[in-house]
C-alpha cells in the first residue's frame, strides 16, 4: 500500500499563518485540510462601539499589505450607511490609489513570493545574486507603487487622508506629475516583467470552477464599484451580496459550516479577468496574450499570469485617472459626515479579490454591527477542491512525497493567500 | 567574519511592519550584504534557529503565542519588537474592553470557545524581556533602517522622546486643534514625521502616549471643542488602551460598550 502525507507547518511566503494536510494512500485522499491557524484578533467584536469615522483606520489595520482596499471598502461601506454619494473626483482618486495598491502587491507577489519556486530557490533573497536584473526590477516597480501612494495618502501601509466624505489632503499638481511620472517610468519594467513570465511555464493542473468579482456598467476593467458577478452570469448589487452568497451556498450544502464558507468559487485576479478580460486596455491584453492567458482558463495556476496582466492594467488605469485628476480646478473640500444611524455594504477588488464591509450605525454614529468578507475566507474551499483534484494527478504521475509538498505549496500559493485578513471573519453571519 | 544572523516573527498583527523590511527597497540588497536572514516566513522557505537578532511584530492573544514567544526570547541574544502591537498592544488592545468570551462569541457564534485564546491581549514586554522597542503603525521605514544600522555598529540606538506637536509644528502643519478638530499630537511620542496631521487627519497617538502625558488637560481642551469625555476616552483607547496611564480610564468605556453589545 504506498501511503502519502504531506505537512506543511506554517507554508511560507504567504502572509498569515496556514497549514497544509494531504494524507493519502493507493491513489486515494483520506484526509485533506487547508489549515487557518492565525491568532484571533476580533475585528468586529473591536468594531462594535466605535465611532463611524474611526472605522476605516481600523479596518485598514486588518491587513498590511491590502490596507488601501480594506481602506476603500471601509469609506465606501460607511458612505453608504450614511448615505452620502462621493462625488466623481473622489472616485478618480480612490481608483488611482487601488491602482497603486494592486501594482504593488501583485509585484511583490509574482516576483518576490511565486518567481523562486521557478528558479527552484526557497526565497527572492538567493535570486538578488544569481539574477539580480530580476531583482531589482521588482524593486524598483514596488519602490514606485509605495511611493505613489505614500505621495496622495501619506503612506502606502495604512493610508492617512481616506476618510467617509472623501479625503482630508487633496493632492496638489506637483503631486499628480511626481505620481505620473513614476507610473510612465513603470513601463519598461512591467514589459520585461511580460517576457519573464512569459518564458515560465506554470504547472498543470484543470480544474474548472466558478469565479466570483465585479463587473461594472460601462466599459470599465473594475477594481472598486460594480456588480457582484459571478462567471455563471448571475449578478446582483453589493447591497444584495448576503442573498447572492447564501442562494450559492445553498446550492452545494445545507450544513451551516459549509454554508458560512460560502461554497466553491475562486476571487482574485482570475477572476476579475475572466469577468473583464474584454475591457483590458491594448497594452494589457497584448501582455495576456504573449503570457497565453486564455479567459476560460481551468488552471489556477494561471492566477499568476493574471496578476502580471492586471500590474499593466493598473498602471494605464491610473495614468488615464491622473490625467482626468489634471482637469479638476476645484478640488472637492472635505466635510466629516457627521453622526447618524444607517446600514451600508461595499464590495471593492483587493489585490487577492473581492472584499465586503457592512456597517450599521446607531443615531450618535456609533457602530452597532459589523461584518467584512475576506478573499482568503471565500477561496479556501476552493483551494481544497484544487488540491482534491491536484494530488491524485501528481500521484498518478509517479511524483514522491517531496515533490507533491512542493506543488501543493506552490498551489496554495498562486491564489496569493492573505491569511492574517481572513481569519478575522472565516464564518459569515448570514441573517 | 560571519553577517549577523536576524530571524522576523510575527503574533497577531496585520504583517504590515514585516512588510516594512521589504518596503525599504533600494535599500534593501545592501541591508541583504550586511545581515543574513535565517526565518522569515513571510518571504523565505528557511527557518533556523540561529538568529542572534530576533525582530517581533505582534500581539500576544493566545496561550501558544507565549509559549512561542518564550522560545524565541530563549534563542536571541538581542530582541526588538517592532510596530504598536508589539509595543503597546496596538489596536489589538481594544478586546480589552470586554471578556474574551464575548469577543468569540460575536465573531464565531456557532463555535465553542478556544480555550487557548488569552483572557487578555498583551504585549510581548509583558511576556518576554525585551531589548529595544520600535514604536508605530506601521513602523517608519527609515527608522527600522536607522535602528538596524546602529544596532549593527554594536551601539543602542535613539528614538525621539518629545510630542508629535514639536515635530507637526517644525513642519509647519496646520493646527488641528485650532480648526476645532480633536488631535493627540501634545500627548503622543513622536518620530512618525507628523504624517497624519500633514494630511489633515487627527494624531491618534499610534507610537504611543509619553511619560506623564497631560490627558486631563487634553480631555478639558477637547471639551470646549465639542467633543464628550466619554468620546475623547473612547479615541484614546484605539491605540493606547494598554497604557497605564489609559488603563485606569477604561473602566469609562463600559457604558458605549454594552449599550451596543451583542
Amino acid at each position: 500500500m504506498k501511503k502519502l502525507e504531506v505537512n506543511v507547518h506554517h507554508l511560507t511566503r504567504v502572509e498569515g499563518h496556514g497549514n497544509i494536510k494531504v494524507r493519502a494512500a493507493d491513489g486515494k485522499i483520506e484526509e485533506l485540510k487547508l489549515e487557518i491557524v492565525e491568532s484571533p484578533r476580533f475585528f468586529e467584536s473591536m468594531l462594535v462601539g466605535r465611532y463611524i469615522d474611526e472605522v476605516p483606520h481600523i479596518t485598514a489595520r486588518i491587513c498590511g499589505i491590502c490596507a488601501l482596499g480594506h481602506t476603500t471598502a471601509s469609506v465606501r461601506a460607511a458612505e453608504n450607511a450614511l448615505g452620502w454619494e462621493a462625488p466623481e473626483e473622489v472616485m478618480w482618486l480612490r481608483r488611482l490609489l487601488m491602482d497603486g495598491e494592486t501594482l504593488q502587491s501583485h509585484i511583490l507577489h509574482v516576483c518576490f513570493l511565486v518567481a523562486p519556486d521557478f528558479f527552484n530557490v526557497g526565497s527572492v533573497i538567493p535570486l538578488a545574486s544569481t539574477h539580480p536584473e530580476v531583482v531589482k526590477m521588482a524593486l524598483r516597480l514596488k519602490k514606485a507603487a509605495n511611493e505613489m501612494c505614500d505621495i496622495l495618502v501619506g503612506r502606502k501601509i495604512h493610508p492617512v487622508s481616506m476618510a467617509p466624505g472623501g479625503f482630508t489632503y487633496w493632492p496638489t499638481r506637483k503631486d499628480l506629475r511626481r505620481v505620473k511620472e513614476l507610473l510612465e517610468g513603470a513601463r519598461p519594467d512591467l514589459d520585461e516583467t511580460v517576457r519573464l513570465f512569459a518564458g515560465l511555464e506554470p504547472p498543470a493542473l484543470d480544474s474548472p470552477a466558478e469565479y466570483v468579482g465585479l463587473r461594472s456598467e460601462g466599459d470599465r476593467y473594475e477594481f472598486v464599484q460594480g456588480r457582484v458577478t459571478s462567471t455563471t452570469g448571475e449578478s446582483v448589487e453589493e447591497g444584495d451580496y448576503l442573498k447572492f452568497l447564501t442562494e450559492r451556498t445553498v446550492d452545494h450544502s445545507t450544513a451551516r459550516h459549509a454554508a458560512t464558507k460560502r461554497g466553491n468559487y475562486a476571487v482574485g485576479a482570475l477572476a476579475r479577468y475572466k469577468l473583464n478580460h474584454d475591457r483590458l486596455t491594448p497594452w494589457a491584453a497584448d501582455a495576456a496574450k504573449k503570457l497565453r492567458l486564455a479567459p476560460k482558463t481551468t488552471n489556477p495556476f494561471d492566477n499568476n499570469a493574471a496578476q502580471v496582466v492586471e500590474s499593466l492594467q493598473a498602471v494605464d488605469e491610473g495614468i488615464e485617472m491622473l490625467d482626468r485628476l489634471f482637469k479638476v480646478k476645484n478640488p472637492p473640500v472635505f466635510k466629516p459626515l457627521g453622526k447618524r444611524a444607517g446600514k451600508g455594504v461595499a464590495a471593492v477588488e483587493v489585490p487577492r479579490g473581492i472584499l465586503f464591509h457592512q456597517y450599521e450605525t446607531n443615531d450618535e454614529g456609533v457602530v452597532v454591527n459589523a461584518n467584512c468578507v475576506i478573499p482568503t475566507a471565500q477561496n479556501q474551499a476552493n483551494i481544497e477542491m484544487d488540491l482534491h483534484r491536484f494530488v491524485p494527478a501528481l500521484l498518478a504521475k509517479g511524483k514522491n512525497q517531496d515533490e507533491i509538498t512542493r506543488a501543493c505549496e506552490m498551489l496554495v500559493r498562486a491564489y496569493d493567500p492573505c491569511i492574517s485578513c481572513s481569519v478575522h471573519f472565516l464564518e459569515v453571519e448570514v441573517v | 567574519m560571519s553577517k549577523p544572523k536576524i530571524g522576523v516573527f510575527s503574533f497577531a498583527s496585520c504583517e504590515g511592519c514585516q512588510l516594512q523590511i521589504l518596503n525599504i527597497e533600494h535599500e534593501l540588497l545592501d541591508l541583504l550584504g550586511r545581515i543574513e536572514i535565517v526565518n522569515f516566513r513571510e518571504a523565505i522557505d528557511e527557518k533556523r534557529d540561529d538568529y542572534a537578532i530576533a525582530l517581533v511584530e505582534g500581539s500576544i492573544v493566545t496561550e501558544s503565542d507565549a509559549e512561542e514567544v518564550k522560545a524565541i526570547r530563549a534563542k536571541a541574544a538581542f530582541l526588538a519588537t517592532i510596530g504598536a502591537c508589539a509595543v503597546t498592544t496596538g489596536l489589538n488592545g481594544m478586546r480589552n474592553s470586554i471578556a474574551a468570551r464575548d469577543a468569540w462569541k460575536r465573531v464565531y457564534p456557532d463555535r465553542d470557545f478556544d480555550t487557548n485564546v488569552a483572557p487578555e491581549v498583551r504585549r510581548v514586554s509583558e511576556v518576554v524581556k525585551v531589548d529595544f522597542e520600535i514604536p508605530g503603525c506601521p513602523i517608519d521605514r527609515g527608522e527600522l533602517l536607522y535602528v538596524i544600522g546602529i544596532l549593527l555598529q554594536g551601539q543602542v540606538p535613539r528614538l525621539p522622546t518629545t510630542p508629535v506637536c514639536d515635530e507637526c509644528r517644525r513642519a509647519g502643519n496646520p493646527c488641528l486643534l485650532d480648526r476645532g478638530i480633536y488631535c493627540f499630537g501634545s500627548i503622543a511620542r513622536s518620530g512618525c514625521r507628523a504624517v497624519c496631521p500633514a494630511y489633515g487627519e487627527s494624531c491618534c497617538a499610534c507610537r504611543g502616549l509619553l511619560p506623564e502625558a497631560p490627558i486631563e488637560e487634553l480631555v478639558e481642551i477637547l471639551d470646549q471643542k465639542g467633543y464628550s469625555r466619554e468620546e475623547v476616552i473612547v479615541r484614546l483607547n484605539q491605540f493606547n488602551s494598554g497604557d497605564d496611564q489609559i488603563r485606569p480610564l477604561t473602566g469609562e468605556l463600559v457604558r458605549l460598550r454594552k449599550e451596543v453589545a451583542v
